[in-house]
């Protein structure tokens, strides 16, 4: 049974980005930008919170525009990156209009979600769970 | 890049030449650790006794730590800088998401210094400092605009802070406060006011900077552990009503300062309590960065406009317990809506809550025992009339007359002209936070350099004292205990924690979670380094003319009970007399080393 993380209620979400120090931390980084989930404020905090996070399309855009066939479907939704088939030409971000393609620029290569669900123990008021893909 | 160096890295910026330059200050930081440690050491190279704090020689300076950006409510940034309020070195901090935003830019500390000749914002973004023309943002009625407009102009959401001043801090109200984040501050001792006499409207750092942990199995494990405990049982107060828990169990014990002061006990506390606001008002709670705990309470209030029927607008207000006491019982506010009002106006001129609340306090008595009349205050003050407040807030701004000059200079000065001195609540002409909780609590704001509550949190040792049905201590282990609990703070002010996770932090899990850094310092390390910081800022408040005997104790202080009984004068004497020779003890010892 493959799993996918779903925001359950945005409306719950104070703001603390403590799961994108998760998301960085799990590979042994600190930082806003080594985080494949990215919180936000809608325009100041007291209209709350955006939270942007890989979706796990089925059909996704992103896969579709890369040249390399560098994003491979992962079951269960959404894509696996193969760093070495990645010429960093940037189309997934582009092609992904929720936002969900972060970039890491240090490798200068996307950041994508691998759906692991080590932020939503991090996630103080239950806003993020991993929820079972049929 | 190694994570830990990075820390050490300083950007000045000089406001007059328009230019900025990055140093490094290991030297700085291994030995001062951080933070208020690294800040003082800063604030001593650049500020002189003489400096006049709204000249272009005071500085404006940021400090953070080594937890900052990596551990759970390791999310403040410390502010220093000299006091335009009392003419001291000042210390003020602030969470939101200043912290994380100076670190993952790159630095552990900032230091502005100079003056722009005309209004400018200045953008931190990696390793550049752009000034930009704040002319179209200077002047704007409400601060919360200015965030707004900044919010739309720059790059970096969700990874930058926007500290910005109101039209309080332009007109150099000394105790004019700087927000960050809409609804966090600088509050207290008018950096504000610094910010505007340097014409600096805003301050917007953008860090969006990696780094690769030294360690990280041992660094996953220590994270969880304070990740579990900083949500558990020790913040839980923080985490349900927020710090106006406090209204109903001070008002109980009779320590909720009322009607400036005059009354432990306000009969409206039960509506203006964290209970009824979270009931009825409640709409929204917030946190800083890395911090589970969201202790931030944004209540809404929903009004029709009196022009035209059927259209409403609803507005966000912060509250905490500070503002609940200082614009609420302490001026008789009982109206739940008329309170969150004034803070609303409170907000929006970026003042500092505290100060303003005492200032209107003194006002409000020195009106009704007749040492000002209409002809100063423009319409008559009442305890409880909140639209009075809120007109005489917006003129402390404006200064419409010589009296609204005068309460723009804080209650010292107010009283100094007018009379009143009896009833003029400020320790070193800082107005006091809300606990008339004890001798304790009165004697560290006396002593504290910051002249803070949380200075030594000494009101939770009068706390405990009622609970436990002691009296107080002799007076001389008294200040021992302040001492002893100010020194420790300044590791958590170095590290830099916030306070509300004090109880988390032992001295062992602070050891353990720099350990994971890399960091080496074991137990007689940091008690040595926090009694040091401690000498260091008492050390340069004397040379700036602090003299613990020369301390004006409000009367009034002395005649309103406390839980503890009535506070007499020669008991904070003693103790004054006693926190002068200790100091002159621990100073002589320390050069004779």
């Amino acid at each position: 049974m493959y799993k996918r993380l779903v925001v359950m209620d945005p409306n719950m979400c104070v703001g603390c980005q403590l799961c994108m120090e998760a998301c960085s931390n799990r590979f042994g980084y600190v930082g806003p930008t080594k985080s494949a989930i990215y919180v936000r404020s809608a325009g100041g905090v007291e209209r709350g919170f955006v939270i942007i996070v890989c979706r796990a399309c089925k059909d996704p855009p992103c896969a579709r525009v890369c040249p390399t066939d560098a994003l491979s479907l992962r079951p269960g939704g959404g894509v696996i990156l193969s760093p070495g088939r990645c010429i960093g030409c940037g189309n997934c971000v582009s092609a992904c209009d929720i936002g969900a393609v972060m970039w890491d620029y240090d490798t200068m290569k996307p950041l994508i979600c691998t759906h692991c669900g080590y932020c939503v123990g991090f996630c103080p008021h239950n806003v993020l769970a991993l929820e079972e893909v049929a | 890049m190694d994570w830990v160096k990075t820390l050490s890295k300083v950007l000045y910026i000089d406001l007059t030449r328009k230019i900025f330059w990055i140093e490094d200050r290991e030297d700085l930081f291994s030995r001062w650790i951080g933070g208020i440690g690294v800040a003082t050491q800063l604030y001593k190279e650049e500020v002189s006794r003489r400096t006049d704090p709204l000249s272009p020689d005071n500085v404006i300076i940021f400090a953070v730590g080594p937890g900052t950006g990596v551990f759970p409510m390791a999310s403040k940034t410390v502010a220093v800088f000299k006091s335009p309020l009392n003419g001291y070195m000042a210390e003020s901090h602030a969470g939101g998401r200043s912290a994380a935003a100076i670190r993952f830019a790159g630095y552990g500390a900032i230091v502005i210094k100079g003056a722009s000749e005309r209004p400018v914002y200045i953008v931190i973004d990696d390793e550049k400092v752009r000034f930009r023309d704040a002319g179209a943002i200077w002047g704007m009625r409400s601060s919360e605009t200015v965030g707004r407009v900044l919010r739309e102009a720059l790059p970096g959401a969700g990874m930058r802070t926007i500290m910005r001043i109101g039209r309080a801090g332009e007109r150099l109200v000394r105790y004019a406060n700087v927000t960050v984040e809409t609804y966090r501050h600088f509050g207290r001792m008018g950096l504000g006011a610094v910010f505007g006499s340097k014409k600096l409207k805003a301050v917007v750092v953008i860090g969006r900077r990696t780094f690769k942990l030294p360690d990280v199995k041992s660094f996953r494990e220590i994270y969880r552990e304070l990740y579990e405990l900083t949500r558990g049982p020790a913040t839980r107060k923080y985490h349900d009503l927020g710090t106006p828990a406090n209204v109903i169990p001070l008002n109980k014990l009779g320590a909720l300062p009322t009607r400036n002061f005059s009354s432990g006990r306000f009969e409206g506390a039960e509506e203006i309590s964290g209970e009824k606001l979270a009931e009825e008002n409640l709409a929204r709670r917030v946190a800083c960065v890395a911090c589970p705990v969201a202790c931030i309470h944004l209540a809404y209030i929903r009004e029709e406009y009196a022009t035209e029927r059927f259209f409403y607008k609803t507005e966000f207000v912060p509250y905490d317990y500070e503002l609940i006491y200082a614009l609420g019982s302490n001026l008789g506010v009982n109206d739940r809506i008329g309170l969150l009002k004034i803070i609303k106006a409170v907000e929006e001129e970026g003042l500092d809550a505290i100060s303003t609340g005492v200032v209107l306090a003194w006002a409000t008595e020195a009106y009704e025992k007749g040492l000002i009349s209409e002809k100063e205050t423009l319409r008559p003050f009442r305890w409880g009339d909140w639209r009075s407040y809120i007109d005489a807030i917006h003129n402390i701004v404006l200064q419409p007359n010589e009296f609204y000059k005068i309460l723009s200079l804080g209650v010292e000065e107010a009283a100094r002209r007018y009379g009143g001195e009896e009833f003029a609540i400020a320790y070193n002409k800082v107005e006091p936070a809300g606990y008339h909780t004890g001798p304790l609590y009165h004697i560290s704001l006396a002593i504290g350099a910051r002249h803070s509550h949380l200075d030594a949190g000494a009101y939770s040792m009068d706390e405990k004292l009622v609970a436990s049905g002691k009296d107080a201590p002799e007076p001389e282990k008294a200040v021992e205990m302040i001492i002893e609990e100010e020194a420790w703070r300044q590791i958590l002010n170095s590290y830099v924690l916030c306070l509300f996770a004090r109880g988390v932090y032992t001295k062992e899990l602070v050891i353990k979670s720099l350990k994971a850094l890399g960091y080496n310092y074991n137990e007689e390390d940091l008690m040595r380094i926090g009694r040091e910081i401690y000498v260091e800022k008492h050390k340069i408040k004397r040379e700036e003319g602090f003299q613990a005997d020369k301390i004006r104790i409000p009367r009034r202080i002395l005649e309103t009970p406390t839980p503890l009984g009535r506070i007499s004068e020669n008991y904070i004497k003693k103790a004054l007399e006693y926190y002068d020779k200790r100091i002159d003890m621990i100073m002589s010892s320390q050069q004779s080393k």
